[in-house]
């Protein structure tokens, strides 16, 4: 998986765009969320950023999409801000954050993903529910199709929103928490499509949480604790002094990782 | 005979009209209330039909459309809401309950200081008066109706999207502000369509009743618009009639056809009937159980 990841990143980065962050400050009313954040997410590689509660994973998320006000920035991909090209952007909110009792199915929600791409006022076309059925197909939930979104599991209804996600072919994709509630099956399907879309060269962006094995997935780690603690290839981030600085204290996690 | 009850009293030019808002509002309602529902929102359909009798008022003091004055007061009640929640800490439902009773009782006021002398019923205002509708309120609602029908229909895809997930569209750049504010409008606009039928009072009843009854058969929001609009327009059709044959108020009658309707659903509704699905309800309730408990 190393060989794949480190061939990944060779092969693409000079092509594909780097998304960059510079200088993101947020504010919720007085309090600092995130402070100067500055750092460089790279195509081709599975970057999770990790860190204590609070600490502004999803909030970094959320503000460099423009999902939030943010007090000065420069969020870039390519050459251009991020917030002019979000028809690129693939976001899969935490599964909180969304009423799954909504009357859909499974096929609604993954059509969502082809509303954009659609445009205004016009019908799905063929292509766009060729593209559905095929983002539904490499996450095994084709055969679920018709079914409320509000029957499944937790784990299916996170496999139907990263079918959301592929079927609007973008380049960056950004998962806030995907792996709350999910089971096995999901978290190795979920694992292998983020590694499948780096070997194409996307960007892919993980809010996680957890430090245990799964945490060997990453190829990039962002650590944060209202500011960036550390950043880069996960091996250099992954240390007890870097771990101590974001948590406050001595934090186990998967060792052979580092 | 009942053929008879039916159509004789559609002989009649009011009846004719009071039939043409009773589907028309129907719909409507069924459909705009349908996202009013998925999203949470009944009390906020709630706060603008309240206020809309404030608009009302002073349309009705100044000479100007009553549709023009209701509809801005709609949209002025949703500021103040929005105002209150975003810019101080007041949460967004006491926002709308402060909003709500604000508006209405100076409706309440300004229609009794004015309704001597214009020969008009508050109560007609409040409860409906399916009856009395005019040639220009037929054509208003028919307009408003094909409006917003229309509106809906260009923008499913993206109101779909948008009232599922509000961040994901977000995401994808769709002008999500602009899309909440267009519904906005929309249920104001709903609102003053359907007032002759059923009032500011009841009103809510028709944007929520018949889509949470639909709700509860169909499991996609298409569905959920087209049988909700169904039942709507059953509700105030039958209402009318009962109206026209029982001198009630149009509204109330109205009203009371639609909760029944609901009822039915919620006991016999395939998949989460109470009556179908008796299983949840086997365990004593935590309330007695308490009370049990408090006694020994």
């Amino acid at each position: 998986m190393d060989a794949m990841s480190s061939f990944s990143s060779s092969s693409f980065s000079a092509a594909n765009p780097l998304l960059e962050v510079e200088h993101l400050s947020v504010f919720y009313r007085t309090v600092e969320a995130l402070r100067d954040i500055s750092l460089v997410i790279r195509p081709g590689r599975v970057t999770g950023a990790i860190g204590p509660n609070g600490a502004g994973k999803s909030t970094l998320i959320k503000a460099m999409l423009g999902l939030i006000p943010v007090a000065g920035a420069q969020i870039t991909y390519g050459d251009r801000p991020l917030t002019n090209q979000l028809d690129r952007v693939a976001y899969v909110p935490q599964r909180s954050q969304v009423d799954l009792t909504y009357p859909a199915t499974v096929w609604d929600v993954v059509m969502m993903g082809r509303v954009r791409q659609t445009g205004w006022f016009r019908r799905f076309s063929a292509s766009s529910r060729q593209e559905a059925r095929a983002a539904l197909e490499r996450v095994e939930m084709l055969d679920f199709c018709d079914r409320s979104i509000s029957d499944l599991s937790g784990g299916q209804q996170q496999r139907v929103f990263l079918a959301r996600s592929l079927a609007q072919h973008a380049e960056i994709f950004c998962f806030d928490e995907p792996f709350v509630g999910v089971d096995r099956k999901t978290e190795g399907i979920l694992f292998n499509i983020f590694k499948a879309l780096a070997s194409e060269g996307k960007i892919v962006l993980v809010v996680n949480h957890d430090l245990g094995e799964s945490i060997t997935n990453f190829d990039d780690l962002i650590l944060l604790n209202r500011e960036v603690i550390a950043a880069g290839n996960r091996r250099i981030v992954l240390n007890d002094n870097n771990l101590t600085r974001a948590y406050g204290s001595r934090v186990n996690f998967f060792q052979e990782a580092a | 005979m009942p053929i008879d009850a039916f159509f004789e009293p559609l002989q009649y030019g009011f009846m004719q009209r009071s039939l043409a808002i009773a589907v028309l509002t129907g719909i409507l309602c069924a459909v705009v209330g349908s996202y009013l529902m998925v999203q949470r929102l009944a009390l906020l359909g709630d706060a603008i039909s309240h206020s809309v009798l404030a608009g009302l008022a002073v349309a009705f003091i100044l000479g100007v459309n009553i549709f023009v004055g209701a509809f801005i007061a709609g949209v002025l009640s949703t500021g103040a809401i929005n105002l209150i929640r975003t810019r101080s800490p007041v949460k967004e439902d006491a926002a709308m309950g402060i909003v709500l009773s604000a508006f209405f009782a100076l409706g309440i006021t300004l229609i009794t200081l004015v309704q001597k002398d214009n020969k008009i019923d508050l109560n007609h205002f409040l409860f409906g008066n399916i009856l009395a509708v005019t040639g220009s309120d037929v054509r208003d609602t028919a307009i408003i109706s094909v409006f917003i029908l229309a509106v809906t229909v260009l923008l499913y895809k993206e109101l779909h999207f948008y009232t599922f997930d509000k961040l994901g569209a977000q995401a994808v750049g769709l002008p999500v502000n602009l899309l909440d504010f267009g519904l906005t409008l929309a249920i104001a606009l709903t609102i003053v369509a359907s007032m002759k039928a059923v009032g500011v009072v009841l009103v809510l009843s028709m944007l929520i009743t018949p889509p949470a009854t639909a709700y509860l058969l169909v499991p996609r929001l298409h569905q959920m618009m087209v049988l909700g609009a169904a039942v709507g327009v059953v509700s105030s059709v039958s209402g009318m009639y009962l109206s026209y044959f029982y001198n009630l108020p149009s509204g109330p009658a109205i009203v009371l056809v639609a909760s029944g309707l609901f009822l039915l659903a919620l006991l016999f509704s395939p998949r989460h009937g109470l009556l179908t699905h008796p299983a949840g309800s086997q365990q004593p309730s935590p309330l007695l159980q308490e009370i049990k408990r408090l006694r020994k």
